[in-house]
């Protein structure tokens, strides 16, 4: 009983913190964009705008909740619900410290790869119960692009649990314990799996030049042209609670997690500040390229990075083989 | 165009649709992503320009013409006057020839300019690189509109041409802050150019998609960067020149391919050659009166004598054309327009079908219609 209420207490605070983290990772994305770009981006609400995530969060709280008529009302109306709830549950299994999370689990990675792509059931729910013919052609993409891109994600995720040995996610921490043992500096492999990884990271979550599904010059919004307001809110709450979920992995996978100068009690932030870099990463490649069209989405994964993740799995396995799992 | 079969999905894209560059309705019909054909629906921002040319004198309709093509209004203008100066055998002083040049040519610049970044914007989304370039562009448009207005006073719609030669002289310092302007463009040009050429999702989005043969455009009659995209090496600047281009020495690009690549590079070459022609203008701008008329005093000043005249023009989208009927009096009898992008966009159910929805946009962007141009 004391256990439940302990967990129900962390994954009240986990969640709200992730929530209100999402708002401003909204504004740090848009600086960020934005000064690429030669703008100066949100600067009116709020010293250097950054009340803007509240403004725009009260905007869409106050908008007009619009059901298309020709809707498959049930389905419409919960499929932001069932997109938002795996997007949050990634978050269950992560570490932010040792010790620090809802839930280290012994299969933690596992968990957070099979939820994270249990997303596109809401995605379908949602393109296909707008009933709107822009939608349904982004969803026949989206289907198409996740069960393309779960395969070589997981594989180039994997690396770093097959060179530790351990599905736990302290433990892969752990096995990063200073700043030369990062996986992303392990010779070959190492840079090897992160580039795979940020690839299908991407396409993953959606992103230019992956953002087919979106794709606003084509299919206007995509699954969620015919959302607004609130439902719209979840939505778009969930696909950033998804692109967070990731870069905090990237980090931890690859970047030594919460390692860092400073005593360990600073381990959260650094944490953070790797996360925040996986996703400034992330954003500056959103933020250069134009978007590749499906069929070639389809062709790099199948033809390239399909082969290359499980190539790199097998030679991942060969060395750990030879010369014994990083010592946990 | 039948658009039964169980296979088979009708979707109407536009008049309202992110891509449509104004008001453009296409009813694609697909097969999965597939696109079998397309039909074009047009006429959503007509404004009966012609018929308005009827009741507006020749002082007048300069600066309503401009808001045929608005995004390259300098050109109708040029078209407009200089069919009523073939009419009325008027001359137009040197001086006024090269401030024509000049203006064309920076109109062009910026066009192209607009162009670039919503063809990009297609591509790449407004929440993504596309954005980025459009951004890129706007701001050297920009650039280009701040010495419009200084010239003009106007930063969109100009009435920068008279009958008989132009309504301002450049005021002191223009020239300098030309150069530098062009200067700092030509630089800029080639930071898109690193930018998109080097990048392969670009090269993959627009090599040989929208492909269309020297004969088909030729058939079709498209004109501007698309013919010479498709191999045609014709230009009215050329082959026809009218306000002294015979003076400057200047390249007209011509790609083979046909694609949106060819069309991309043909652009991207007129980008320099328009820059270098504006340079060759200023460095040789000579001495003398801007018009060969009084300035404008009273809106019926201007009488044309009977006749008829075609003019065209090059403009940033193509052949630019005023056919003009004059009756004597201070305004004409009938005008009618030859709207570049109007022709061009006859093109698109030629080389649309077979492709995907995401490339519907590419091309059409590729073709830069404006769809001012298109209805008037």
């Amino acid at each position: 009983m004391l256990s439940a209420i302990y967990y129900f207490v962390v994954g009240f605070i986990v969640l709200n913190a992730i929530i209100g983290m999402v708002t401003y990772v909204t504004l740090l994305e848009r600086k960020f964009a934005a000064r690429m770009q030669s703008r100066i981006g949100p600067y009116r609400v709020g010293p250097h705008g950054l009340l803007q995530p509240i403004a725009d969060a009260l905007k869409l709280m106050m908008k007009e909740d619009v059901v298309p008529q020709a809707a498959d009302r049930p389905v419409y109306n919960l499929a932001p619900l069932v997109f938002l709830i795996p997007c949050m549950l990634i978050f269950a299994t992560l570490p932010f410290a040792p010790g620090l999370g809802v839930a280290d689990l012994n299969i933690g990675i596992l968990f957070f790869l099979a939820v994270s792509s249990m997303e596109i059931v809401g995605l379908f729910m949602a393109g296909w119960g707008s009933n709107n013919k822009y939608a349904l052609l982004s969803v026949m993409r989206a289907v198409n692009q996740i069960i393309s891109y779960d395969l070589p994600f997981v594989f180039a995720a994997l690396v770093p649990v097959v060179l530790t040995g351990s599905l736990r996610l302290s433990d892969i921490a752990a096995a990063q314990p200073d700043f030369w043992r990062w996986f992303i500096f392990y010779p070959v492999l190492g840079q090897l799996a992160f580039i795979f990884y940020i690839v299908t990271t991407l396409a993953a979550e959606n992103r230019v030049p992956f953002d087919i599904l979106e794709a606003e010059s084509e299919l206007i919004a995509g699954f969620r042209v015919e959302y607004s307001g609130m439902k719209f809110a979840l939505i778009q709450l969930g696909e950033y609670a998804h692109v967070i979920g990731t870069s905090f992995l990237g980090a931890l996978l690859f970047l030594g997690a919460w390692g860092g100068p400073g005593p360990a009690s600073l381990g959260p932030l650094w944490f953070l500040l790797k996360a925040m870099a996986v996703f400034l990463l992330v954003t500056w490649i959103r933020w250069s390229f134009v978007r590749i069209r499906v069929d070639q989405i389809l062709a790099i994964s199948w033809k390239f990075l399909l082969p290359a993740t499980l190539f790199l799995l097998m030679a991942t396995a060969v060395v750990v083989a030879a010369k014994g799992p990083m010592s946990v | 165009m039948g658009y039964g079969g169980a296979e088979r999905l009708t979707m109407n894209m536009g008049p309202q649709h992110p891509s449509s560059h104004g008001v453009f309705r296409a009813i694609l019909t697909l097969e999965g992503e597939t696109v079998v054909a397309v039909d074009a629906v047009i006429g959503y921002l007509h404004r009966c320009h012609e018929k308005l040319s009827e009741t507006l004198t020749y002082t007048q309709y300069p600066s309503i013409a401009s808001k045929t093509d608005y995004v390259a209004a300098m050109t109708s203008e040029l078209a407009y006057v200089r069919a009523a100066e073939a009419i009325g055998k008027i001359d137009v002083p040197k001086r006024a020839q090269y401030l024509r040049v000049i203006a064309a040519e920076l109109q062009r610049v910026a066009s192209h300019c607009l162009w670039l970044g919503t063809w990009c914007l297609d591509m790449g989304g407004a929440l993504g690189g596309g954005a980025t370039v459009f951004l890129y562009c706007i701001r050297e448009r920009e650039d280009v509109l701040d010495l419009f207005e200084s010239l003009t006073g106007a930063r969109l719609l100009y009435g920068l041409h008279q009958v008989g030669g132009v309504r301002y002289d450049i005021p002191e310092g223009w020239a300098k802050k030309c150069r530098a302007t062009v200067d700092k463009i030509d630089g800029r040009i080639d930071e898109f150019e690193a930018m998109l050429e080097s990048n392969a999702f670009f090269l993959a989005r627009t090599q040989g998609v929208g492909v269309a043969s020297r004969e088909l455009a030729q058939e079709v009659g498209i004109s501007g960067p698309l013919l010479r995209g498709s191999g045609v090496n014709y230009d009215i600047r050329r082959a026809e020149p009218y306000s002294s281009y015979e003076d400057f020495d200047f390249k007209v690009p011509v790609e083979a391919a046909g694609d949106c690549f060819a069309r991309y590079r043909v652009r991207m070459v007129e980008f320099r050659e328009s820059i270098k022609i504006v340079r060759q203008a200023l460095d040789g701008l000579p001495a003398g009166p801007i018009s060969s008329r009084p300035g404008v005093k009273s809106v019926g000043q201007v009488r044309i004598p009977k006749g008829e005249a075609y003019a065209r023009v090059e403009g940033a989208r193509g052949e630019v054309g005023c056919y003009l009927i004059a009756d004597g009096s201070a305004k004409p009898y009938r005008m009618k327009w030859r709207g570049a992008s109007f022709s061009n966009l006859a093109i698109l159910p030629h080389i649309i079908p077979g492709h995907k929805v995401a490339d519907v946009v590419a091309i059409m962007g590729s073709v830069d219609p404006v769809f001012g141009e298109v209805d008037r």
